[in-house]
């Protein structure tokens, strides 16, 4: 449980962050979104102490993170700028993080092992790579079996296979009842992990909404399809609540208001090959470039228009 | 979204069950942790320990002690006469003759136990571990503190006797039992000791390795010249109570009205310790990482 207060980080002139309320609730993943430069590394940073707020506050588990006993057993951070000595061994790292609480060896042999570090725990961590240098950061951040597990852009610079496996480690972690607390300046990646999503823009809280409202409220959950017989599909789907579009001529029908299944279904009844039949998750990014439009720090400005304007 | 959390379930299972087995599954009997000073305390000596630095520079300091001294022994034993600048040593002396080149070894290792978490980034672990900050600043600092009051310790314990046998005999002879040599001896530790916690101190300061080095040479080497350039009457006043000269008494076995007594000069060091200290806990506490 992460719950902010009119949180708000200044560097002189400048707002890093906002007058920022929320609450990170347990048990599920919570994306935190917004561009670059929109203050969440700066929050992430005061959530655990390292920055203090010019004002306002943020408690993890109901107290400030160093009023804990066991902080990193509250809340367990990855955050995005390197935070390990290159010339020590990730086990050695590891092993001194957990002197501090007095987090057994077997721990720490644990975590090396779910982050999958066996080979290379012996190794200085200055010559990992990017991906094992994640995940030393999350075997860092698991080390203290924490409540809260918070993870600032950690599949950045990751291979599929590690992104993959960061989505499974993160929707495990909330499985098990703990609150994750993950962001990224990517929706698309968001919406694969997270039910709860934060958008941030320009230090402001823009959005704290769920994955399913966003869409909702963003011209729906649609599906592209394609088949022979355009017409004829358009005909069969349409009903109270359907909206169908598609250009003439054209093998594509959009569909909102009825899920992918529900299309195979309904076409399969009256015998209609699909070519093609997708959920258009697009949508969601373009939630998200609509929502953040405003708080976009430097614009590639034509880029943004043309994908504004296609919503 | 609907197709793509059905794919996602099967691998999720098996992170679920790696999980599982371990013994520190959260809801249910969680291990109850804690960070004591004790515990910092011992995860900063094990962080000194795992970098190869920490060897290196503290095999050198110990290296140049000893091999010094030996080596401006046989110098005074085989020149025997009035030929050159240690004409007029003790046994003492001679000992700790490479004291001033392993006080810059442990000072910049000092700079390095700190700034240099700064450098790397290390620092955020080490406060997200430890949010209260200044136990770990103590925690370098005893540790490192320690450390090099024990390898100078040993140094000079190690360098006397085979010193005090190469010089046998010369004006120079010197026994442990005669006046003031058991107290340089262990003023030679207790100098390096402090040294190492100024360097520490000031790489908790300035936050940067070049940055803390330049200060904490600048102090040992530099400002005791540049002492010469004030009026007579302030320069003896005035460079006594420097660190390297408040240091010097704590070690030399002679005194006069131009340094302090080895009391004097251990407090005054002691001073100046606290004060670098003091520094580097605001600085610490107040500004952000």
């Amino acid at each position: 449980m992460i719950e902010a207060q009119q949180l708000t980080k200044r560097y002189g002139e400048k707002t890093a962050v906002d007058r920022l309320d929320f609450v990170v609730k347990p048990g599920t993943v919570t994306g935190f979104l917004g561009p670059n430069g929109a203050g969440k590394s700066t929050t992430m940073r005061m959530i655990v102490g390292l920055d203090a707020p010019s004002s306002g506050s943020v408690k993890v588990n109901g107290k400030r993170y160093d009023r804990h006993s066991a902080p990193l057993q509250e809340i367990g951070a990855l955050l995005e700028a390197k935070s390990i000595h290159p010339g020590r061994s990730a086990f050695d790292h590891l092993m001194a993080q957990a002197h501090t609480h007095g987090i057994p060896r077997r721990r720490v042999e644990e975590v090396i092992e779910l982050t999958g570090l066996q080979a290379v725990a012996k190794k200085r961590a200055g010559a990992f790579s990017l991906g094992m240098g994640q995940r030393l950061g999350i075997a860092g951040a698991l080390l203290g079996d924490p409540a809260t597990v918070m993870l600032d852009e950690p599949v950045n610079g990751l291979d599929p296979d590690g992104v993959l496996w960061i989505r499974n480690l993160l929707t495990g972690l909330a499985q098990e009842g703990r609150t994750v607390f993950v962001s990224s300046h990517l929706m698309s990646e968001m919406a694969l992990v997270a039910d709860h999503l934060i958008i941030v823009g320009r230090g402001r809280l823009l959005a704290d909404t769920t994955v399913q409202d966003l869409v909702r409220k963003h011209g729906g959950d649609a599906v592209t399809v394609a088949s022979g017989q355009p017409a004829r599909l358009r005909e069969i789907l349409s009903g109270p609540g359907v909206e169908i579009s598609g250009e003439i001529g054209s093998e594509h029908l959009h569909v909102s208001g009825l899920s992918a299944r529900a299309i195979g279904l309904k076409a399969a009844e009256y015998g209609i090959p699909l070519f093609e039949l997708g959920s258009r998750t697009v949508s969601l990014e373009q939630a998200f470039m609509e929502l953040t439009h405003d708080a976009v720090e430097y614009h590639g400005a034509t880029i943004t228009d043309t994908l504004g304007s296609a919503a | 979204m609907t197709t793509m959390t059905a794919t996602h379930s099967t691998p999720q299972n098996t992170t679920h069950t790696t999980t599982e087995t371990s013994p520190a599954a959260p809801q249910h009997a969680r291990p109850r942790y804690k960070v004591t000073g004790l515990r910092v305390l011992r995860s900063e000596w094990s962080k000194l320990w795992t970098l190869r630095s920490t060897w290196i520079t503290l095999g050198l300091g110990l290296a140049f002690v000893i091999a010094f001294g030996v080596i401006a022994a046989s110098q005074y034993e085989s020149g025997g006469g009035p030929n050159d600048d240690l004409s007029d040593s003790t046994a003492l002396g001679l000992s700790l003759f490479g004291l001033a080149f392993a006080q810059l070894a442990i000072g910049i290792l000092g700079v390095l136990v700190t700034a240099g978490e700064y450098s790397t980034g290390m620092i955020r672990s080490t406060l997200a571990a430890v949010p209260r900050r200044l136990p770990v600043l103590w925690s370098k600092s005893a540790v490192f503190g320690a450390v090099a009051l024990a390898v100078g310790t040993i140094g000079a314990f190690v360098t006397f006797p085979i010193v005090s046998e190469l010089v046998s005999g010369t004006a120079a002879e010197l026994s442990l039992s005669d006046d003031g040599v058991l107290r340089g001896l262990l003023g030679a530790g207790l100098y390096l000791g402090l040294i190492a916690v100024i360097g520490t101190a000031l790489g908790a300061l300035f936050r940067s390795v070049a940055g803390g080095i330049a200060v904490l040479v600048g102090v040992l080497l530099l400002v005791p010249g540049l002492t010469s350039l004030l009026p007579n009457s302030w320069e003896d006043e005035v460079s006594k109570y420097l660190p390297s000269s408040a240091g010097e008494s704590m070690y030399a076995l002679t005194h006069d009205a131009a340094t302090l007594s080895p009391t004097a000069g251990l407090l005054v060091l002691l001073g100046w310790t606290a004060l670098a200290l003091a520094g580097a806990a605001y600085r610490l506490k107040r500004t952000d990482v």
